[in-house]
């Protein structure tokens, strides 16, 4: 196999990996599903994108973000604010004491658009800002803490009081931002209607592909000598560093990476839901993209779409049948996989299904088994 | 903006923000004095503290209720045997907790850090199933309601004046505890060193239960004060889980001392710029505070000065 | 100030105290170059303590330490390593998750920046390197086994290897032998013997027969001070030292 598809897909497993995925996301589910419900998978996907991003930054790199879902935020109030500035023009805003700004913006009393805002009005913009504006908030933070050697649970600490800032910071200026309610009423994307039917069947299509782009440009980063640096970083900081390394500037780069695909989720999500709030920036949310990846595995980018879908599904699920219980079933969840299931569903594969199905398939041809398989526990190279 | 007012209408703004800022403080430092002890001493993060300041007020409450349906001449006293109760309580479900969970996950932090978050969702919601949805409040006593005036325009509530020394006894006895008895050193040389402590006999898995225990027992008496300056619901806890870790972090999580600074600063920060910047911008405006401090200078106020080998 | 220039390494006037306690006071210490120095001393003389100053895992109070006639005290630790200066750890530091040619790739001193870790290639000079160094380190039958599943021994001498791989100018060991069989130490100092013709070695260590078979200059640590220095038979006959730390 070439090389450059091993690194962007992790040899030939891998590969076969991706394309089971790719069956079920672009063949088995558009097929099954109707667009209602196809539309909450691709809402679910994009948390995936943020799982992506926590299985490098957590997983390989052994650092806990509880405030990824400040990036994911960033890059969907980016989009947020180009669809609502598209769908302020003013002729569909006659009505309003000032025409041409946001419908929330006029009932605050404001009389012209905040200087920020202004840039949004360019797609081009609105795109790059999308992945910029999460990368370079995450090399402030990173820069600041990752230097003054600030990690483990301090950092988790703080990310989580960051989220905070954000969610109270947008509530709480609801005339520049929307405050609680969000951004709302989003209906065009260049002309081209996003709630038609046709808009969400291209928009998940477009999901699907970026996702996919930023899970083989991940696994492209961890093939690279760079992947066994942060798993050596995860194991023995103080190693990688007398071995020449500056620690910070690896950690400072998985990050903004993390951060920047977060952001690209937080896009699609508007995109395909049509509207952002605090309520997806905050803490809650963003412990919650953990278990994502933490359930599908932390280590396994694949395994961060399983995870993200799978426990999304379960919560809408649950919710609609017994609403109670569904908190119970998710704290019961963070506890089975902290104690049983360090390495997700993922790590269940690799050390129990994978292993059974080599000795099935050497029972099968009668051929006495290869050797033990790799202890139970140790970092498996998984997809 | 501070401009608008007169030096005298300042002086009384600041004094009256003061004093609420010492409720604040008040609740925040007992919920930092059982985190930093959890925290700092053991190296645990519980992300469910908050939940067991909440069962200490939901104890204070049902005290409340019972003694109303049941013996309803006892009103006027219930409340500090409530208090105790909120101790025992949230202490006993920390005990457990630590049996059940925590003991399994000493040398993974992050682990921890989740699986408590797992905790603090199952508790929210049997606080819900048990108590409903809507916040509740216990019938406080006569004696902790009103306020004295020492001047025209200062107010200061007595509920606030109680929590105030309430929480100085606290410190008082954990401090004492840590620094004066047997118990408190066997505490500290657990934390210290855990091979060698067991070596000369320390039954350290009892020890550790028996702190966690403590710190979650004060967290129960926070929830107790909380009671009587607001009402309790499913997620009060976490509404000051976040404020109570950066104060352990921002004071330095080996000192106590430099929890109770913290606590202060934060506390009083936090309370004079909610009056003049609007709603919740104070919040986020002390928040942003501390987490630039963090970043310049990451160890706190009183960082250890022990070389940690 | 004295001339150091001859030297490879200058350390002058170097104290560190911890709140009032010196653990090292005032040590002045000079390294030639290809020089083999064994620093021994009682517990809690130092030699760690020394060891950390100077691969900058500590900060000093004050003094100097120069190395190649420059000053490294007060440098990241990251740019101490890439200036020439190795250490080798007391408990074998090594990543237990990767293989023994993944562990001493990783020490390979190309690609230690975030755009040249995405970009490095294992190029055939690469491979040559960790080839020779696992055959110095009597590894090179173990090149795809973990780490974690290394003896001993064998940890140690892996974790000289990566340190080998980043061809320092000086390689610091703190007790390379601990731990080890005899036969094990025998081979230890055949391969430090050999290793030390083109570089400056610093050895920590308490076994003194090894000390023996390996040392030529010996210096003695006591309380953050220098006791003596000179050679084996110097040192053993010396009437402190022997108070101090030989008994006899």
């Amino acid at each position: 196999m070439n090389t450059l598809a091993k690194r962007l897909f992790g040899g030939r497993e891998g590969l076969i990996g991706n394309l089971i995925l790719a069956i079920i996301l672009v063949a088995v589910l558009p097929l099954t599903l109707d667009i209602f419900r196809l539309n909450l998978v691709g809402k679910y996907l994009t948390y995936a994108f943020v799982a992506v991003g926590l299985v490098l930054l957590w997983g390989n790199a052994g650092v806990l973000s509880l405030g990824q879902g400040v990036f994911f935020g960033l890059g969907g109030y980016c989009m947020a604010m180009f669809l609502k500035l598209e769908a302020s023009d003013p002729v569909s805003t006659k009505i309003q004491s000032t025409p041409g700004i946001p419908d929330f913006m006029d009932w605050n009393q404001l009389t012209h658009l905040p200087a920020f805002w202004v840039p949004f009005k360019s797609f081009p913009f609105a795109t790059f800002a999308v992945l910029v504006v999460p990368a370079v908030l995450a090399y402030i933070l990173g820069a600041a803490m990752f230097k003054r050697r600030v990690g483990g649970v301090y950092f988790a600490v703080i990310t989580q009081a960051i989220a905070l800032i954000l969610s109270l910071g947008i509530d709480g200026n609801q005339g520049v931002t929307g405050g609680r309610n969000g951004i709302t009423d989003l209906r065009t994307l260049l002309g081209w209607d996003i709630r038609s039917t046709h808009g969400q069947y291209t928009l998940y299509f477009v999901s699907v592909a970026l996702l996919f782009a930023c899970i083989a440009l991940s696994r492209w980063v961890l093939s690279s000598k760079m992947g066994r640096i942060l798993n050596a970083m995860s194991e023995k900081e103080d190693r990688v560093r007398f071995s020449g390394y500056d620690v910070s500037n690896f950690k400072i780069f998985i990050f903004c990476l993390a951060a920047a695909i977060s952001g690209i989720g937080g896009a699609m999500f508007v995109l395909q839901v049509g509207f952002i709030s605090p309520s997806l920036v905050g803490i809650v949310p963003s412990i919650e993209m953990v278990i994502f990846a933490a359930v599908g595995g932390k280590r396994s980018l694949l395994g961060a779409v399983y995870g993200a879908l799978l426990v999304n599904t379960g919560k809408s699920l649950f919710s609609e049948t017994f609403p109670q219980l569904w908190l119970y079933a998710m704290g019961g969840l963070f506890i089975l996989v902290v104690m049983l299931m360090p390495n997700g569903l993922a790590g269940l594969w690799a050390d129990y299904a994978k292993p059974w199905l080599r000795g099935a398939k050497n029972r099968l041809m009668e051929r006495p088994p290869t050797g033990d398989p790799a202890p139970a526990g140790t970092a498996t190279e998984t997809n | 903006m501070l401009l608008a007012y007169t030096t005298s209408e300042l002086t009384s703004i600041f004094t009256m923000q003061g004093f609420a800022g010492l409720s604040l403080f008040s609740v925040l430092l007992l919920m930092a004095l059982g985190l930093a002890i959890i925290f700092g001493q053991m190296g645990v993060i519980n992300m469910a503290h908050g939940e067991f300041m909440a069962a200490g007020a939901y104890t204070v409450y049902l005290c409340s209720t019972l003694t109303a349906k049941f013996a309803p001449s006892f009103q006027p006293y219930y409340f500090l045997f409530a208090i105790v109760a909120a101790f025992l309580v949230s202490g006993s479900l920390g005990w457990l907790v630590e049996w059940g969970l925590i003991r399994f996950l000493y040398k993974r932090p992050l682990d921890t850090l989740l699986a408590t978050w797992g905790l603090s969702l199952i508790l929210q919601q049997a606080f819900r199933s048990t108590f409903g949805a809507r916040e509740v409040t216990p019938t406080l006593p006569d004696w902790l309601m009103g306020s004295f005036k020492p001047t025209e325009s200062i107010d200061i509530p007595i509920n606030g004046v109680f929590v105030m020394g309430l929480t100085l006894f606290i410190t008082a006895v954990v401090l004492f505890y840590t620094f004066r008895t047997r118990a408190g050193l066997r505490m500290r040389a657990t934390v210290q060193n855990r091979l060698m402590s067991s070596a000369v006999g320390i039954n350290t898995k009892a020890v550790d239960r028996l702190t966690f225990a403590i710190g979650c027992g004060i967290a129960g008496v926070a929830g107790a004060a909380f009671t009587t300056i607001g009402s309790t619901g499913p997620d009060s806890g976490s509404r000051y889980i976040v404020d109570t870790f950066l104060v352990v972090v921002f004071g330095g999580t080996a000192s106590l001392i430099g929890t109770m600074a913290s606590a202060f600063g934060i506390a009083q920060t936090q309370s004079i710029s909610e009056f003049f910047l609007q709603g919740t911008m104070g919040k986020v405006a002390t928040l942003l505070a501390i987490v630039v401090i963090l970043m310049i200078r990451p160890q706190g106020l009183f960082p250890s000065k022990v070389r940690r080998a | 100030m004295s001339s150091n220039t001859d030297y490879l390494l200058a350390i002058e006037d170097l104290t560190v105290s911890f709140d009032g306690f010196k653990a090292v006071d005032s040590l002045n210490l000079y390294l030639d170059q290809n020089e083999l120095r064994v620093i021994i001393g009682p517990n809690g003389a130092g030699k760690t303590t020394v060891l950390d100053l100077i691969c900058g895992k500590t900060h000093a109070t004050s003094g100097s330490i120069k190395f190649r006639n420059r000053e490294m005290l007060g440098l990241p630790e990251h740019t101490i390593v890439r200036a020439g200066i190795g250490r080798k750890f007391q408990t074998p530091s090594i990543y237990e998750n990767l293989t023994v040619y993944e562990n001493l790739e990783v020490s390979f001193p190309r690609g230690r920046g975030v755009f040249g870790a995405l970009t490095f290639k294992t190029t055939a000079e690469v491979e040559e390197r960790v080839q020779k160094v696992a055959e110095a380190t009597f590894l090179q039958n173990y090149l795809h086994t973990e780490g974690a599943f290394l003896s001993h021994g064998q940890k140690q001498w892996l974790e000289i290897g990566m340190l080998l791989m980043q061809e320092p100018k000086i390689m610091m060991l703190d007790e390379p032998v601990a731990g080890m069989s005899p036969a094990e130490r025998e081979q230890t100092a055949e391969l430090l013997k050999s290793i030390s013709v083109n570089r400056s070695i610093l050895v920590i260590e308490h076994d003194m027969e090894f000390v023996s078979r390996i040392a030529k200059k010996v210096t003695v640590l006591h309380l953050g001070k220098i006791l003596a220095e000179g050679g084996m038979d110097e040192i053993h006959s010396n009437q402190k030292v022997q108070d101090v730390y030989l008994g006899h």
